[in-house]
């Protein structure tokens, strides 16, 4: 009997849209896009069992459902609720679900540093956004945030556990991707922290994804740490023919002329990676000549990012050859002898970890 | 043709008449605004020996601002550099060492930093976006010089005194 499948129809702030049973609410408000999409910090729709803990998410359900109208008694969380048909969810039409987001926000950011000026996250960073969008202008918190010390997970990885929300993404990705997992969260409440067992090098292929999953700054990439600001540097599509047979190879680097400093995996409109990319990839192909560059990424316009407004520049035609009958103009003023920024002889990116002093002083001798 | 504003003045193009022909009074007329203006106060004082106060938000040249303790508040963020509408901001960014904590405030600082002061203009901008209060703008103004060469004000030219060792570097 090929019956058609049943579609539940759910309204999203006034917006009807038609699901299959099963689908939680936040994907069906990622169906029909736009404002009406709950921000999820801890959420992944690319690893098995993610979501529910952060959230930030938390939406107002007006109407159960067709069969039984009654609201729900509390805000619940949209990445862990299933639709119901009939359903009438409020997200940003409800006051208390503004009200409740501004004070996820505030809890997120109770022991959240503010560092943003050193986080290398800082200007693709998920947490940023949403207390851009939905935080408060201060926090009432008075004590002390909690910190720890910096860990080297592996010699790619730098874990910043300050930083860190808890959302557990990446021991879901270390799960649900490499062959082992090797780190996880230790202790609880107030205490609990990602950590390897006795710190426990993170080697296993593929770990490199925990960084991207990460939604906050607190494990970075060691090959790109402090190197640039992600608004200095130029997205760009690229691939490679990978001899992992589990990797795509399709990735974004980020570029700065010719260098290429940092080489993530594709991310959508909702901060998900695309297609996982191996740690080969990632931290050792740091070199134009080693991708094929498809073109530049589309960036949102409102993203830090495009403010260097790379996309459809048009190079107007220099006059001044045509003028002075082809000669060259004469050049005054060569920026090198005087600027000691952006020398020829001292690549960055190719530094192996963070730049130091002496990477600097060598090249002055 | 409406005017813009109630002062615009027709063109007199009537011919002149006997008196305006001599030239004679208009020259003397003229002659006696000049007078005048001999004995008046002079708008302009003769600048190097005598210098005007500035006010106190005049935005001179930037310097870099040290902590009480006399390290480097800079921590390389690039806020000033994206900020900057004539991008005269350079800089490039290092981790601190363990041992050069008294040098520096942070765990990133600007090993080099950079402002072409061709380039500026001056407007604040960078001031304004620090979020370490790093960089500030003092009451005085790039010196003039006949080549272009000394206006990459790098960080030994911008950054302040130490008030520790007050030696300078």
């Amino acid at each position: 009997m090929a019956e058609e499948k049943k579609l539940f129809k759910v309204k999203i702030d006034n917006i009807s849209v038609e699901v299959e049973p099963g689908t939680t609410i936040l994907n069906a408000a990622r169906g029909i896009g736009g404002d009406v999409v709950p921000p999820a910090m801890c959420y992944y729709s690319k690893l098995q069992g993610s979501g529910g803990k952060c959230r930030t998410c938390l939406v107002k359900v007006t109407k159960g459902s067709e069969a039984d109208p009654r609201p729900m008694p509390k805000l619940v969380a949209s990445c862990r609720t299933t639709v119901m048909d009939g359903m009438e969810v409020a997200n940003i039409t409800s006051p208390e679900v503004l009200e409740a987001r501004k004070g996820i926000v505030e809890f997120l950011l109770i022991n959240h540093p503010l560092d943003c000026p050193v986080c290398d996250q800082a200007g693709e960073c998920d947490l940023q956004d949403l207390s851009y969008e939905h935080g408060a202008e201060g926090t009432r918190y008075e004590f002390k945030r909690r910190t720890f010390d910096k860990i080297d997970l592996g010699d790619h990885i730098q874990l910043h556990m300050t930083r860190c929300i808890l959302c557990y993404r990446c021991v879901f990705t270390a799960d649900q991707l490499t062959a082992s997992r090797e780190h996880g969260v230790l202790d609880r409440g107030d205490h609990s922290q990602i950590s390897t067992y006795i710190q426990n090098n993170l080697d296993n292929d593929f770990i490199g994804n925990v960084i991207d999953v990460c939604p906050v700054g607190a494990l970075t990439d060691k090959t790109a740490r402090f190197k640039n600001r992600v608004w200095f540097l130029k997205p760009v599509d690229a691939h490679r023919n990978c001899d992992n047979p589990k990797c795509c190879g399709k990735v974004a680097l980020w570029m700065r002329g010719d260098e290429v400093f940092r080489v993530t995996a594709r991310k959508d409109q909702y901060g998900e990676v695309e297609n996982w990319i191996c740690d080969t990839c990632r931290f050792e192909k740091k070199d134009v000549k080693d991708w094929t560059i498809e073109g530049p990424r589309k960036i949102d316009r409102h993203s830090v990012i495009s403010q260097g407004h790379y996309v459809n520049t048009v190079k107007p035609k220099d006059p001044l050859v045509e003028v002075l009958d082809g000669r060259q103009p004469k050049l005054l003023f060569d920026i090198h002898t005087q600027s000691e920024v952006n020398r020829p002889t001292i690549d960055l990116s190719k530094i192996d970890g963070p730049a130091h002093s002496d990477d600097f002083n060598k090249s002055q001798s | 043709m409406q005017t813009l504003t109630n002062r615009a003045k027709p063109v007199d193009r009537r011919p002149m008449t006997f008196m305006e022909k001599m030239y004679i009074p208009a020259i003397a007329k003229g002659m006696g605004i000049t007078l005048k203006h001999l004995f008046q106060r002079k708008a302009t004082v003769s600048f190097p020996e005598k210098k005007r106060q500035f006010s106190p938000v005049f935005r001179g040249l930037h310097v870099l601002n040290r902590d009480e303790e006399g390290r480097e508040r800079c921590t390389a963020c690039g806020l000033c550099a994206v900020a900057c509408p004539a991008e005269a901001i350079t800089m490039e960014a290092a981790e601190r060492k363990p041992g050069e904590e008294h040098l520096y405030r942070e765990e990133k600082y600007a090993a080099r930093y950079e402002i072409n002061m061709l380039r500026c203009i001056f407007c604040g901008f960078c001031e304004e976006a620090c979020p370490k209060d790093a960089v500030y703008m003092s009451e005085t103004f790039a010196p003039a010089m006949y080549e272009r060469k000394g206006f990459i004000y790098g960080k030994q030219d911008l950054l302040i005194p130490n008030p520790k060792t007050s030696s300078g570097k």
